[in-house]
Order: structure tokens, then C-alpha cells, then sequence
């Protein structure tokens, strides 16, 4: 045969079975959608971020540290930009801190990131102002610039007075956007801009105030940035100065995102396999459907290889169509993308079509239907011409174990794992996909499986006829309920477990109505101020906390062995302190017994009173600290604290619970030692109502200037927020895996309509009602639906407390409201599906059983 | 017990319509035997399903058991159809996914009825006693039929509506059949109705009616 007369044989054969086909076709555009779109929206971003890669930084090279730039710094970022020509109009400054901002003339007040900006930053990329232009003034003028967010939370509006501390200065507008700003991250505090020089003016950055210090530069045209950068990094890193280029930040960035992108299109891909398996589970009934077809071409002459071809040429078909219809889909998509995640897009992603991607959801779309098509046509080889004219009742056309089936399931499994690395980039994470994805299917499929022997062998006899008949349905012949559980049941588990994570997440930083606990966290009070915050909110009746002492300190050497000494050690050596844990800046605190949110796991507390003269104060190290470290009892660790080394020895080693609301500590001092060394004071307490919550942040603000207050309600509105957005984007990819799995209920129903048509007539010529006939398809599609979301659920619980217990290292628990929320939803879909594609079948006048003989 | 006056079909097909059945009229008796015969196409299957209720005609009325199907919605005649109306089909119809047993209780269990005593001495009486847990694929076409037979006496129908129920079957398993139907309907006291193309099966009824396309050609007793 040649290949014309082939692919039109191929054509009219399936001319007669075209719903059906159409179906599978969507069940292979539903994933490619998913896969093009998000891929598209990918390579955009990339794109996006190396086109704005300069304004993300908005500088050729800057210098970050935790403390205000020494003169020697300033000396080499001046000689760089501007070979030591002063005033240097390249360099600028960007001091960032957290402060209380209010308007005095209104009510309220709000945890602000305060941004004070010296020198004419950014040098490239435009922020984005209204009115349009006010972003010089900053520059010369004794003005303020807001986010939006900020007048909003307030009732202001530009031109009042924004009151910083002990600083007054007029809001002359709102910034709208800075290049390299995430929309997300104002849900934590919104940004105030000022002018670096009014800084002093606050009076905020006093002793133990936490400010990041950004250098920027310009540097000349040619300058070799990356090769400066690195003849710096090593002689600033003992300064603890960071050293940022272009290329970093693209980097990083680029990473960030392209996980993100990159896990989408991970469940993207899942949705194009549940497609694929729908392909297949259809295929295998379709070809048992059409035995007589292929006995038939047998006896006329088709040898089995040219049948064989033929159907596979129909397989390739659907998919091709539906790749290309899903491709054009999944362009239209991909418009809607930065919407749904543009709050976490530092930069504006464009919607062009990208080629690749086009091309490699058109390729995966189309191997997805022939791979999982293989197994199953494989059985065609085997109808014997003989079929014609005796056809063996309930013949199995189950492919045969031969050679040919091993290979077609190895080029099977082959293909999953090759997608899952093309899609994931990278071979490791794309095989811990795919056998992530092979584990939750096979627990699926086993569930699925198990759920539909158990029905089979503890059938409830005792049911009214029509319920039994519905479920006697699940296993009729050639019955595709284990493939339609699977589909279905994947898109219920994605979604099951997006909620338990979320839920879970949240949990432990709500603080219920009735529960006593502290939502109101006041900090940097400084040690003359205490009584003063106490007794202000013990005239309001208040009970706050013992305000307990925080002491900065970074680590000066452990066992002997000082920090820069580490530091330039660049030999691996197992066991060796982490970097980050070397250099950070520790916030301790002394107290003479263990917090409720604490647990000693090796070693003991101390008891009362100090250590003996002379000998190093004990100290108890979180145990995950400790770890990093690699410290144990009995190691002894000297400390820098504002100059003063304080040697210490490890004497207990604690697990703390992070997660919730309190003052937790990485390490805790024995005391005596720290009582006389600088610090400042935290205090905790209870504020029912949130007006009085805002009454109290602003008194305590207006008296102390400096002390910080961090609503609890606030940092979960923050939370949930995110989490929401973060959570409607995975949602927005799962539900196409939810999609899938209904078209492949669909293709399942469509094939096995013709012996649903049979049933419902002759239940009808038997004397049932029509209200019986559709009793019996609603009972069928409800256990259907049910036992997807059941083994959806139970998967998903697996998997929840797995991700609970080591990834977030949280108590589980299980919101039982919204997971059977979610379960009726997913029955609801079936049967509401199942109903609707069988309303003509209902309509139906027994004579067609007559007729249809 | 069964009259039909003046019954006619059509059906809409392309531009014009399509008559299968015209003008046809005639009344049974009960406890009658009566074989519809014709050529294929000459609305045999067609007459069977509007005296059964199983569709509407374009004109004319039947009367079943002295009820006017045509004043009847679909419910109200699928409910006649269980109480008085029992079926046997060419292809046997039964409910795979059901046993034997299973499948004879359907019409009653449509009713909200359950009698399993007496589904189980039907399939005795058809020869199927030990046979009563076995699904239709595990029965031959012979016993697959044997258990509709049963099933159609299952409500103890005053018409029973036999549709070439040897169409399938060889010739001596298909004699078997007809000698079991004809017995229930002796012992039964029920009209039987039967189309067939069969002369042989046709001879054994007491009344033949001829078709031919679409006309009422001949009545006569055999």
C-alpha cells in the first residue's frame, strides 16, 4: 500500500468513530495547552530579564553590607566610578531600614521598609512615579515618596505629612514601580523613599537597629565589571561587603524564576500524561470495538503490519491535531499568564511566541499520544482474519507478551523519563520527577484498583436495584473505570494536596479568637525605655510579656580557630562550619530557664545563678545551628560582642519550634555574662481588637520614636496573601490537570456509548422508568467521582504529611471542611459531566434496542 | 388483549418521508399465539415496537390490555411494559455485568419488587438451576436465552413479545427454545406475539400475519 492510499484508508476508517477521536484529541490539547503556555510564558521571561538585566540592579556593580560604609570603601567605590575625581556623580547610596511610618493628621500607623537614597540611583532602568517626574526631588528637596500601599493603609494622600521617626517631611507622590522590584513584596511592608541626607534627621538608626547599606556604581564605559568584581570579592568578604554585578542578579534571578517555570511545566506535563493515558486506555477499548474492521481488512488482502500501520497513522493523527489545537490554545493562554503571576515578576514579561517552546509542545504532544498508543494497537497484529466470520464472544485482544509489547512499554517508560528531563532541565530532577510521578500514579492506580475490587467483592447486595446496577456498571466489559479513577484522581490529588500544604502552612501562625496568645510584638526598645512601654500598656489594661533582652554578637572563634581563618580556608573538610552561619550577625538572649517553645535534646540547663568566675558562660545551641556549625557539647565559642570577645562552652543543644509567634533565639546565654553589654529589649502582648491594636503602635510610636511593632494579623494577611497567589498559580496549572482527567471521562463515556445506548433501551423496554435510567447513571458516575476524589484524598494525605513533616517540619493536620469541599466538587464534575453527555441517550425510544440488532 | 386499528409509521428521512407501516388493523385474542412474517424490511420489527409501547406511531392507536398507548406518556408505558409485557429478543439482551439471577429479578426490582424464590424456580423451569450465579459470558447463546425466557416470565406478562428468538441459535438448541416458550405460554395462559422470517417457527403458531412493505398482505389461521 503506499502511503497515500494509507493515510486515506487511515482517514475513512475513522470517519466513522470522529466524536470519539475528537475527545482523545482533547485530551492531547488539554496538556500541550498547559505545556506551550507555560513554556512560551518561560522563555519570555528569560527574555525579559536579559533585555532588563542593567535596570534590575540598576547599576554596573554595588556593594552591600550590614553596616554604614566605612570611608575606605567609599574611597575605592569613588576611585572606580570616577577615578577619584570627587564630588563622584556615579556613586550612590541606598540605606534600607524598618521604621514606623505614620501621618500625623490621620490614624494609624504602619511597619514601613524605608528606602534613603544619596546620589542620582538608579543609573539605569526608570522608576516609575505619579505625579510622573517627582523622583529627582529626592535628590535636593526635603520630600518623601510612597508606595500606594502605604496611603491606602492610612487614608492619606500625597502631599500630607509623613512623620518617620523624629523626621517631618511632605509626601510629593506614590512610586509606582522600581526596575528589580518584586509587587509581592510590599505585602510585608511598603516601601517610604527619602533623601539619604535627612537620615541622621529620624533618628532611627541607633544602637541595635537592623539597616542594609547598598553602594552603587556606574563605572566607565568598557570597564571589565566581572573581572573587577572578582579581584574584590576576596578582600571584601572579611568585611563582610558583598559584592553584586549585573550578571549576579541575573543570575539569581534567572534561576528563581526559571524554578519556578520549570516546576509549572512539570505539572503541565503531568496534565499532557493523564492525557496520554486516556489516549491509551481508549485505544485499547476502541481496538476491541473494532475487531470486525480489522478481521475484515485481514480478509481482504491487509497483511497485519499494514493494519497495524494503519491505526497507528490514526493514533499519530490525533496527535498532531491535537498538539497544533492545544499549541494554539496554550499561545492564547500564555496571555493570561503574567497576569496570574506578575506580583511576583520583577520585571514586564511580553507575550511573543517563542518558537521552542511552540515546537516542543507540538513534539511532546504528538510522541505522548503514539507512545501510549503503541501498547495497546499492538493487539490488532493478532485478530486473526478468522474473526470474520466467528468471533469468539468477550474475545481479549489484550496485547500479547511478546517482544515487540516489552519494547513498546520500555519505549513508554523511556519517553516519560525523557519528557520529565526536557521539561524539568536537568537529568536528576527530571528522573526524581518522573519516578515521582510513576510512585503517585502507581499509588493511584493501586488504590483505584484496590477500590474497585473491593466494590466487586463486597458488593452491597442490599442496596435498591438501581444503585446496584450503577455500580455493577464499573465493571462491565471493556469498563475504562480504573484509567478514568486515575485521570480524574490525579487532578483531585494535585489539588488536595496545593490545599493541605497551604492549609498547613497557615496554621501555625494563626492565632485563633479565644486563644491568649501574643499578636502584637514590639521591638528595639531600648533598655531606658522599658518601663516606659510597660507602664504605657498597663494603663490600657494590657499584660504584656517580660520584655526579654536581645544582645547582638557575630561569632569571633570557635575552638581556637578564628572566623578569617575559615574564611580563607577554601579546602572542603567535612564537618566544616558553613559560611553564612560563620559570618551572620546573631541575636542572643540570657535567661536562667527554658521557653515553652524549646525542648533540650542533648545535654542539660543550667541552673540558677551564673557560672563560676573565670570560666566561659554556658550557652544552649539550636540543634540545627549546631549542626551547621558543627559544634557539639563541650566545644567552646568566643564571641564578638560590640568588640568585647565573651568566650562561651556549649552545654545543651535545643529543638526549637520555630513556627510559632514567640521570641525564639538561635543561641540562649547562661546569665551574668551579657547583662552589662549593649542591647535592646522585645516585648510580647496580647491585643484583642485591631483598632485598639492600631491605638497602641501609634502611642507607643509618637513617645518612642524608635521602637518597632509587628501585628501578628498583619504578617498573616502578608502570608496568606502570598501563599494565595503563589497557591492560584499551581491551582491555575493543576486545574488543567482536573481538565484532563474530564476529557478522558469524556473519551471514555464516548466509547463506551454505544453499550450504555444498549443498556439504558433495554432497562427502558424492561419497564423502567426514565427517572430509573437516569437513577442508575447517576449512581454509577457518583461512585465513579467518588472513588477518584477518594483516591485522589488519600494520596494526597500521603503526600501532605510527608511534605509537612520534612519539608516544613509542621505538626499535620487535616482541614477535613475543605478537602470533602473539595471532593464534592471533584463528584459533582463527574457526575454532572457523565449526565450531561448522556441526556440524548435518556431521550432514546426503546425501539432502537430492536432496531440497532 | 392486543388491538391495533388503522396503525401507520413513517419516518422523515432526507427530503421526503419514509412509510414502513400502513393502515394496519387487527385485534388478539388472549392466550393466543400469533407469528408476524415477511421479508426483511417489511416493518415486522417496526409493527412489534408500537403494539409493545416501544415507540409512537404516526397514526392510528393500539390498545394493550385494554389501555389506548397513545393517551400515555413514555413512563406510564414503560411501567405497563413491566407489569404485563414480557420480552425475548434475537441477540438475548441480558445485563452483562449481572448473574443469571440477577438478570431474571430485573423487571420485578424495577417495580421496587424482590422474589428470588421465584427467579430461582423460573430458571429451574428453563433448565438453568445450577447455573443461577454465572454471568452471561460464561453461558452459551442456547442458556444466555433460556435466561431471558425467564427473565420475560419473570412478572407473569398477559403478552409476551418474542423478536426472532431463534435468529441466533442453531437449529435443534433453537427448536429447544421454541418448545420451552411455548410451553410457558400453555402453562402461563399467555398471548405470544412472534416475528420471524423462519416458515418453520411460523408454522407452529395458531395465527400467521403477513407484511409486505409495510401492508397488512394476509391473516390466516394456521
Amino acid at each position: 500500500m503506499t502511503l497515500r492510499a494509507l493515510l486515506r484508508l487511515a482517514w475513512r476508517e475513522g470517519r466513522a468513530s470522529r466524536r470519539r477521536l475528537l475527545l482523545l484529541v482533547a485530551a492531547i490539547a488539554t496538556g500541550t495547552a498547559a505545556l506551550v503556555a507555560i513554556n512560551t510564558f518561560t522563555a519570555n521571561l528569560r527574555t525579559a530579564v536579559s533585555g532588563e538585566a542593567r535596570s534590575l540592579l540598576g547599576a554596573d556593580l554595588a556593594f552591600a553590607s550590614r553596616t554604614a560604609p566605612t570611608d575606605a570603601l567609599r574611597r575605592l567605590a569613588d576611585s572606580l566610578a570616577c577615578a577619584g575625581a570627587a564630588p563622584c556623580d556615579a556613586r550612590a547610596t541606598v540605606t534600607t531600614f524598618g521604621a514606623m511610618g505614620y501621618v500625623p493628621s490621620r490614624a494609624g500607623v504602619r511597619l514601613v521598609r524605608v528606602t534613603a537614597v544619596e546620589g542620582s540611583w538608579p543609573f539605569f532602568g526608570k522608576i516609575s512615579t505619579s505625579p510622573a517626574g517627582v523622583w529627582p526631588q529626592l535628590q535636593s528637596a526635603r520630600v518623601a515618596l510612597v508606595d500606594p500601599a502605604f496611603l491606602t493603609a492610612l487614608g492619606a494622600s500625597v502631599g500630607d505629612t509623613l512623620a518617620l521617626g523624629a523626621l517631618r517631611v511632605p509626601i510629593a507622590g506614590t512610586v509606582d514601580h522600581v526596575p528589580g522590584d518584586v509587587g509581592i513584596a510590599t505585602a510585608f511592608g511598603p516601601r517610604v523613599f527619602i533623601p539619604g541626607a535627612l537620615v541622621p534627621e529620624t533618628g532611627l538608626l541607633g544602637f541595635g537597629a537592623r539597616a542594609e547599606y547598598d553602594t552603587y556604581l556606574r563605572l566607565p564605559a568598557g570597564a571589565e565589571v566581572e573581572a573587577i568584581a572578582d579581584t574584590l570579592r576576596p578582600t571584601l568578604r572579611p568585611e563582610r561587603v558583598r559584592v553584586r554585578t549585573v550578571e549576579d542578579e541575573q543570575r539569581n534571578l534567572g534561576n528563581a524564576l526559571e524554578r519556578l517555570g520549570r516546576f509549572l511545566g512539570l505539572v503541565a506535563l503531568v496534565a499532557l500524561l493523564l492525557g496520554g493515558l486516556g489516549v491509551g486506555s481508549a485505544i485499547h477499548v476502541l481496538i476491541r470495538q473494532k475487531m470486525d474492521t480489522v478481521a475484515v481488512l485481514r480478509c481482504l488482502g491487509g497483511s497485519s503490519r499494514q493494519v497495524f500501520t494503519l491505526f497507528l497513522v490514526q493514533a499519530a493523527g490525533i496527535g498532531l491535531l491535537g498538539s497544533g489545537i492545544g499549541a494554539a490554545i496554550g499561545l492564547g493562554i500564555q496571555q493570561l499568564l503574567p497576569r496570574v503571576l506578575g506580583e511576583f515578576l520583577p520585571v514586564t514579561v511580553p507575550t511573543t511566541v517563542s518558537w521552542p517552546a511552540l515546537a516542543t509542545g507540538l513534539g511532546l504532544g504528538l510522541w505522548t499520544a503514539i507512545a501510549f498508543a503503541l501498547i495497546p494497537l499492538l493487539g490488532v497484529r493478532k485478530i486473526s482474519p478468522l474473526a470474520t466470520l466467528r468471533r469468539p464472544y468477550e474475545a481479549e485482544t489484550r496485547p500479547p507478551r511478546d517482544r515487540w509489547t516489552v519494547l513498546a512499554t520500555l519505549a513508554l517508560a523511556l519517553s516519560v523519563l525523557l519528557m520529565a528531563v526536557v521539561q524539568a532541565g536537568n537529568a536528576m530532577r527530571g528522573a526524581a520527577f518522573a519516578a515521582g510521578i510513576g510512585l503517585a500514579i502507581a499509588g493511584l492506580w493501586l488504590s483505584a484498583f484496590a477500590l474497585v475490587r473491593g466494590l466487586r467483592k463486597w458488593f452491597p447486595h442490599r442496596l435498591s436495584y438501581v444503585w446496584r446496577q450503577g455500580l455493577a456498571n464499573l465493571y462491565r466489559p471493556a469498563n475504562q473505570t480504573v484509567s478514568v479513577v486515575l485521570s480524574l484522581g490525579f487532578g483531585s490529588f494535585l489539588l488536595a494536596t496545593l490545599l493541605l500544604v497551604q492549609h498547613n502552612l497557615l496554621r501555625s501562625l494563626r492565632v485563633d479568637g479565644s486563644s491568649r496568645r501574643p499578636n502584637l510584638i514590639l521591638f528595639d526598645i531600648q533598655p531606658d525605655q522599658a518601663a516606659g512601654v510597660d507602664s504605657l500598656l498597663r494603663a490600657r489594661t494590657l499584660d504584656p510579656t517580660p520584655a526579654v533582652p536581645i544582645v547582638p554578637m557575630r561569632i569571633q572563634s570557635i575552638g581556637g580557630r578564628s572566623v578569617q581563618d575559615y574564611s580563607r580556608d577554601t579546602t572542603e573538610v567535612e564537618g566544616r562550619p558553613a559560611g553564612w552561619a560563620l559570618r551572620r550577625e546573631y541575636r542572643s538572649t540570657y535567661r536562667d530557664s527554658a521557653v515553652a517553645s524549646e525542648r533540650v535534646i542533648t545535654g542539660s540547663w543550667w541552673g540558677a545563678g551564673p557560672d563560676s568566675a573565670g570560666a566561659p558562660v554556658s550557652i544552649s545551641v539550636e540543634v540545627g545551628l549546631a549542626e551547621e556549625l558543627g559544634v557539639s557539647i563541650g566545644d567552646e565559642i568566643t564571641w564578638d560582642v560590640q568588640g568585647v570577645p565573651v568566650p562561651s562552652r556549649v552545654t545543651s543543644l535545643r529543638e526549637v519550634d520555630w513556627a510559632r509567634f514567640e521570641t525564639n533565639f538561635f543561641v540562649v546565654f547562661r546569665p551574668g555574662a551579657l547583662e552589662a553589654a549593649p542591647q535592646t529589649l522585645v516585648t510580647l502582648v496580647r491585643v484583642d481588637s485591631a483598632a485598639e491594636r492600631g491605638l497602641i503602635q501609634r502611642a507607643v510610636v509618637e513617645r518612642f520614636a524608635n521602637i518597632s511593632a509587628l501585628d501578628l494579623s498583619t504578617v498573616q494577611r502578608a502570608l496568606d496573601d502570598i501563599l494565595g497567589k503563589v497557591g492560584a498559580a499551581i491551582r491555575f496549572m493543576a486545574f488543567f490537570t482536573l481538565a484532563a482527567g474530564l476529557v478522558v471521562l469524556l473519551g471514555s463515556l464516548a466509547t463506551s456509548r454505544a453499550q450504555r445506548l444498549r443498556e439504558t433501551v433495554l432497562l427502558k423496554t424492561l419497564g423502567a422508568s426514565r427517572a430509573q435510567v437516569v437513577r442508575v447513571a447517576v449512581a454509577e458516575y457518583l461512585a465513579l467521582g467518588t472513588l477518584a476524589a477518594l483516591a485522589g484524598l488519600v494520596l494526597a494525605v500521603g503526600s501532605g504529611w510527608a511534605l509537612a513533616q520534612w519539608l516544613f517540619e509542621t505538626k499535620f493536620a487535616l482541614p477535613v471542611a475543605p478537602m470533602l469541599v473539595l471532593a464534592a466538587g471533584v463528584v459533582t464534575l463527574t457526575v454532572g459531566v457523565g449526565l450531561w453527555s448522556s441526556v440524548d441517550l435518556f431521550r432514546r425510544t426503546p425501539l432502537d434496542a430492536l432496531r440497532n440488532e | 388483549m392486543l388491538r391495533c386499528e388503522n396503525l401507520t409509521q413513517a419516518y422523515r428521512s432526507g427530503a421526503g418521508t419514509l412509510t414502513v407501516l400502513q393502515d394496519i388493523s387487527f385485534g388478539v385474542s388472549p392466550g393466543e399465539f400469533l407469528a408476524i412474517v415477511g421479508p426483511s424490511g417489511s416493518g415486522k420489527t417496526t409493527l412489534l415496537g408500537l403494539l409493545a409501547g416501544l415507540d409512537r406511531p404516526a397514526s392510528g392507536e393500539v390498545w394493550l390490555d385494554g389501555n389506548p398507548l397513545s393517551t400515555m406518556n413514555e413512563d406510564e408505558r414503560a411501567a405497563l411494559r413491566g407489569a404485563r409485557v414480557g420480552f425475548v429478543f434475537q441477540s438475548y439482551q441480558l445485563i452483562p455485568t449481572l448473574t443469571a439471577l440477577e438478570n431474571v429479578q430485573v423487571p420485578l426490582e424495577l417495580r421496587g419488587e424482590s422474589d428470588p424464590a421465584r427467579a430461582h424456580a423460573l430458571l429451574e423451569r428453563v433448565g438453568l438451576g445450577d447455573r443461577t450465579g454465572h454471568y452471561p459470558a460464561q453461558l452459551s447463546g442456547g442458556e444466555q436465552q433460556r435466561v431471558a425466557l425467564a427473565r420475560a416470565f419473570s412478572t407473569q406478562p398477559k403478552v409476551l413479545f418474542a423478536d426472532e428468538p431463534t435468529g441466533n441459535l442453531d437449529q435443534r438448541t433453537g427448536a429447544g427454545i421454541i418448545e420451552l416458550m411455548t410451553d410457558l405460554n400453555r402453562e402461563a395462559g399467555t398471548t405470544l406475539v412472534l416475528v420471524t422470517h423462519d416458515p418453520e417457527l411460523a408454522g407452529r403458531a395458531r395465527r400467521i400475519l403477513r407484511l409486505a412493505d409495510g401492508r397488512l398482505v394476509s391473516d390466516t389461521a394456521a
